[in-house]
């Protein structure tokens, strides 16, 4: 089954880490599996979000840009048992 | 008349701007400033306490030492600011009326954001840099850990710093082999900005610091002697020192003039207030994507005054706007330390860790008191 959007975050106009920062505190407050995409303007937080999935295990599926607006779609996730 | 220019907090950004309205206004402004203790205070300094290069005292002084005798000073908090009636209620119940005001409040820390780290260390504060130096006297080993609980902070370089001077202390008390420094880092480098991280992260490799990436700290368990973060990792410690939540002052967020962090919204160049008029704000007080520190509040406050006398004179808002200029020092231990400029235009260069940085920052500390408050320094 295809996971809908659980939480969108608007972060434009922030700059890095705030972005990354509130993405980590959203995170907290969804469960494994579930998508939350973010808007954010700061160039800088295409290299810190990928390198942010990679560390946190939390995988980064879709990342782009439209209009200067860069669009991240992150899923939290799975609980190793 | 003259009109009435009303200054709240007694910082550097308040200081500079009420002595350059003061001086050039020509008699056609009277500034006040409302300072809740009347004491201004050099934070810089705070690091160099915390590692017992500097007293508490020898960063204070009274704020009417600084201020022009033409500025009045009023010493007391300021509680409530209703921006349609122009006017400013004070703790004692006194009002003050204004045509144009200048937020200066700053920024606050709550450290009891955070939960289970009341008692963590800290050297954001005057009082907690002092605690701190005495805890790291009586440190005789062990593993301190330096993590950031909160963003946006003041002063960004100043926990990179701090692990440099700790490292230099603890080799001079002769127990660095017994210790080890950990800094956990928001991002996964030392220092938001890329070009200084490259600089700085090869000089904490060679001192043998530990840099833990991507570590925000969410909360800490002082019975175990851990701290946790939003990514999921815990850190063991013996001593704790943590950068604490900011948010601005409790008079911005009970007036309703800031954003839910109490930060105030203002055009990034102009800093005026996005949706009152007359209403100005300066340095940590507001919410421009832009370093918090007193160097940002020292360059906009040229371009605040000049708004304010324009606006008092009647005349069209001046064509030099604040261009996002930043620079700081940043110190590297052994006596070195490099500076970090750039603007919203420029990205950030740092030049080689020398020593003529480090002594350019210990003579800019000490002829402060002396140049930044009455704005002698553009």
């Amino acid at each position: 089954m295809e996971a809908t959007i659980a939480l969108s975050l608007d972060l434009k106009g922030l700059s890095c880490p705030i972005p990354i920062v509130k993405t980590a505190m959203a995170m907290k407050q969804l469960a494994p599996g579930q998508l939350v995409e973010v808007f954010a303007t700061d160039p800088g937080s295409v290299p810190d979000f990928k390198a942010w999935s990679k560390t946190t295990g939390n995988p980064l599926i879709e990342s782009g840009e439209e209009g200067g607006v860069f669009r991240f779609l992150l899923k939290k996730k799975e609980v190793v048992r | 008349m003259a009109a009435e220019v009303l200054i709240l907090g007694g910082g550097v950004g308040g200081t500079i701007v009420a002595n350059l309205v003061a001086k050039q206004s020509s008699g056609k402004a009277h500034v006040t400033v409302v300072d809740a203790t009347g004491i201004h205070v050099y934070q810089p300094g705070f690091l160099y306490v915390a590692v017992g290069q500097e007293r508490p005292a020898a960063l204070q002084r009274p704020e009417t030492s600084l201020l022009r005798d033409d500025v009045s000073l009023v010493v007391e908090r300021a509680v409530r600011v209703d921006p349609v009636t122009r006017k400013v209620l004070l703790e004692s119940g006194r009002t003050l009326g204004y045509d144009h005001l200048l937020l200066a409040t700053g920024s606050r820390t709550v450290m009891d954001e955070v939960p289970g780290a009341n008692d963590a260390h800290t050297f954001y504060t005057m009082d907690g840099a002092a605690r701190l130096f005495e805890a790291l006297e009586a440190f005789d080993g062990g593993s301190i850990v330096i993590g950031v609980a909160g963003i946006p902070y003041k002063c960004p370089p100043a926990p990179v710093e701090f692990v440099f001077l700790l490292d230099d202390y603890l080799r001079a008390r002769g127990i660095r082999d017994k210790s080890e420094i950990k800094l956990l880092s928001p991002l996964n480098r030392a220092f938001t900005i890329e070009a200084t991280s490259k600089l700085v992260q090869p000089i904490l490799a060679e001192r043998g610091i530990e840099l833990t990436g991507f570590f925000n700290v969410e909360s800490v368990d002082p019975v175990v002697g851990t701290v946790s973060s939003l990514e999921g990792e815990t850190v063991a410690y013996d001593l704790l020192v943590l950068v604490p939540p900011h948010r601005g002052q409790k008079v911005i967020e009970d007036s309703g003039l800031g954003d839910e962090r109490g930060w105030v919204p203002v055009d990034k160049n102009t800093l005026k207030h996005t949706q009152f008029e007359q209403v100005w704000a300066i340095g940590d007080t507001t919410n421009i994507p832009i370093s918090k520190s007193g160097s940002v509040a020292h360059y906009e406050a040229s371009v605040v005054a000049a708004e304010i006398i324009a606006a008092v004179r009647g005349e069209a808002a001046p064509a030099h706007v604040y261009d996002g200029k930043v620079m700081c020092f940043l110190e590297t231990g052994r006596g070195e330390a490099t500076t970090i400029r750039f603007d919203y235009d420029h990205p950030p260069v740092s030049p080689s860790p020398a020593r003529r940085w480090h002594w350019a920052k210990a003579l800019f500390n000490k002829t402060y008191w002396h140049t930044v408050p009455q704005g002698r320094l553009p």
